[in-house]
């Protein structure tokens, strides 16, 4: 309740009556305000759902029951999908989990420590060169991406995980060099002083001071990482072609286009396996998600 | 605050202040790596492609100059144009539909709303998983001709048995509500906006005996405006971008009859399929100028609606 309606009830409350009247129709308007938001939120979650439940049903069920329930659990799809493509999917995640490793260790490392530079040092160009990773942030990278490709191309490093990691190692991810800009910014320069007096380099006050501090943007940072990374798809498509280093989302998208309707089930398990990582990383980090788009304002 | 809008202060204090230059040895070490891929992966790759939109290039002969043939020719491509079509359509319409929805949600949740936690997580998930191949495929399979969607509306006892996806008219549709389902993320953000709004403005106006649309038009709506003003420039900026869904979607041919034919799904054809390496780039600069030109647009158009406290 808020304190707009309490003081609304304030100024009705002189004849009582009344005040009994809103009462009522203040917790029937709560409670069908309950209904159709709770409605509304199974709604967008229901496709979910039912992909859950399809992953374990026989394809003549699959488009014919629309409920949830699953009578007979088909366990088998799991087994079918896991080993229908030329690996097995438990090599394509462990491709997807390396390039995620680097990519978080990469971003946290070298996102902050330009942030670091940005927040805290007086160089020349400052501002130029900020503004530059700013503009980066907002310009579509297809502009980059073909003659990064060419360049990939003539060092032979297409179909290793090079043009997808060390990008990473580069800083080239803007979106957390703000984030940690912005957090540098909120913690009070005095620990930099302090530490200056002490004779602290700024590796020591960086590294040993601040860095220690940055718990919360070094977590959305992860967050973001891993789910941005495991998700991405362009690039993978366009680096990843030899069926060895395919990552979940690539050989994903292979399934289905060698998928006739008998195997939508082993499909379905697939792409329910290939959302669990997610899921588990948005349950035990969502609050550096909500934290992280609440203070930069979304990418 | 976000990055579009420390980018507009940047810009407007330009020249003003000098930046001194104390720490240039440790500020060219914490820079370093970014310097690096500034110029390696950025720089040096933009001016390249420039170059490249000029020429004709196969990567595997050398590339040829051609002057602004590839520009030419694409304002005759017709499906080129049609990608512009697919695009511009999906863009106007999903995205006021999603910040809209997001709004919304935001405004009904922020009152108070018991079990808050659990809705923020219920509408934020699917925009979580929204980019995923796996999402991209269900939805192929809820708007197929006997997927769930034509099951659904077979309880209302209508009996629909065309795909949404395989039919020109729907498919660019069905893409749309993948977009606007994805409504949780800007629905966080308008959230922790509407915790900023100090009650006593609501208070204030409850006394002057404005009711709840009232208040929300005139309190609301302007105290929001430029969080709303800068998700909707990068909601713009992505959504010119969108990719994943309409390639898995379509099986990678922008299909049916160049229905979800997006624009950087023509692009990655012409590139990597096709290996028009020079049309490529120089599809990817005009859509530069676009997003360009769409964002200036945005800004100008600011001044009339984004109210800001200073």
């Amino acid at each position: 309740m808020t304190n707009a309606t309490i003081a609304a009830d304030a100024v009705s409350a002189q004849s009582i009556p009344v005040h009994e009247d809103h009462k009522v129709r203040r917790i029937v308007l709560q409670a069908i305000k309950q209904i159709v938001v709770l409605a509304f939120a199974l709604l967008m979650l229901y496709p979910i759902l039912w992909m859950v439940a399809s992953s374990l049903r026989k394809p003549s069920e699959i488009f014919t029951n629309m409920g949830l329930w699953v009578s007979d659990p088909q366990w088998h799809n799991y087994v079918d999908g896991w080993n229908a493509l030329s690996y097995s999917f438990g090599k394509y995640f462990l491709n997807s989990f390396i390039i995620v490793a680097f990519a978080i260790v990469g971003n946290i490392l070298t996102c902050s420590m330009a942030a670091y530079a940005f927040a805290r040092l007086n160089f020349k160009f400052r501002g130029l060169m900020f503004g530059f990773m700013l503009l980066m942030l907002m310009i579509p990278v297809h502009v980059v991406i073909i003659p990064q490709y060419i360049i990939w191309n003539n060092l032979s490093l297409i179909n290793t995980y090079v043009p997808l990691i060390l990008p990473k190692f580069l800083a080239m991810d803007g979106f957390f060099t703000f984030l940690f800009y912005q957090f540098i910014r909120g913690l009070p320069r005095d620990l930099d002083e302090a530490a200056k007096i002490d004779g602290a380099g700024h590796i020591r006050i960086f590294f040993q001071g601040l860095l220690p501090l940055m718990k919360p943007a070094i977590g959305t940072t992860a967050v973001f990482t891993f789910m941005w990374t495991f998700n991405d798809f362009f690039s993978q498509l366009i680096y990843l072609t030899d069926p060895a280093k395919y990552t979940v989302p690539i050989a994903l998208r292979n399934f289905i286009d060698a998928t006739s309707q008998s195997s939508y089930g082993p499909m379905f398990a697939m792409s329910v396996l290939s959302i669990i990582p997610l899921f588990i990383v948005f349950c035990f980090g969502q609050k550096y998600l909500v934290e992280g788009i609440a203070t930069t304002g979304g990418k | 605050m976000s990055a579009a809008s420390e980018f507009a202060v940047l810009l407007k204090n330009r020249g003003k202040a000098k930046d001194k230059a104390t720490d240039t040895k440790p500020a060219l070490g914490f820079l370093a790596p970014w310097l690096i891929g500034a110029v390696c992966l950025t720089f040096v790759p933009m001016v390249i492609s420039l170059y490249l939109s000029l020429t004709k290039y196969n990567m595997l002969t050398s590339p040829k100059f051609v002057g602004l043939q590839n520009y030419a020719t694409l304002l005759q491509d017709t499906r080129y144009l049609q990608s512009l079509k697919v695009t511009f359509s999906y863009v106007i319409i999903s995205v006021p539909l999603q910040l809209i929805a997001a709004l919304a949600l935001a405004v009904v949740l922020d009152r108070g709303m018991r079990g808050l936690t659990f809705y923020r997580s219920a509408f934020y998930l699917p925009s979580m998983l929204g980019g995923s191949v796996a999402i991209a495929v269900l939805w192929k399979m809820v708007f197929g001709s006997d997927g769930l969607f034509n099951q659904a509306l077979g309880l209302f006892g209508l009996d629909v048995t065309q795909s949404w996806i395989a039919n020109t008219a729907t498919a660019n549709g069905t893409l749309m509500v993948l977009h606007i389902w994805q409504f949780g993320s800007p629905m966080v953000i308008f959230l922790a906006g509407l915790r900023q709004i100090p009650r006593e403005l609501y208070e204030a106006a409850s006394v002057d005996g404005a009711g709840k649309w009232r208040q929300f038009l005139s309190i609301t709506l302007p105290m929001l405006s430029p969080i709303i003003f800068f998700n909707l420039v990068m909601s713009i900026i992505n959504s010119f971008q969108t990719f994943t869904q309409a390639f898995v979607v379509s099986g990678g041919t922008g299909g049916p009859n160049d229905a979800t034919l997006f624009y950087t799904l023509y692009l990655y054809m012409q590139g990597f399929g096709s290996m028009k390496m020079g049309y490529a780039a120089a599809m990817a600069w005009i859509l530069v100028i676009i997003v360009a030109v769409l964002t200036v647009i945005n800004f100008a158009l600011s001044k009339y609606w984004v109210h800001y406290d200073d």
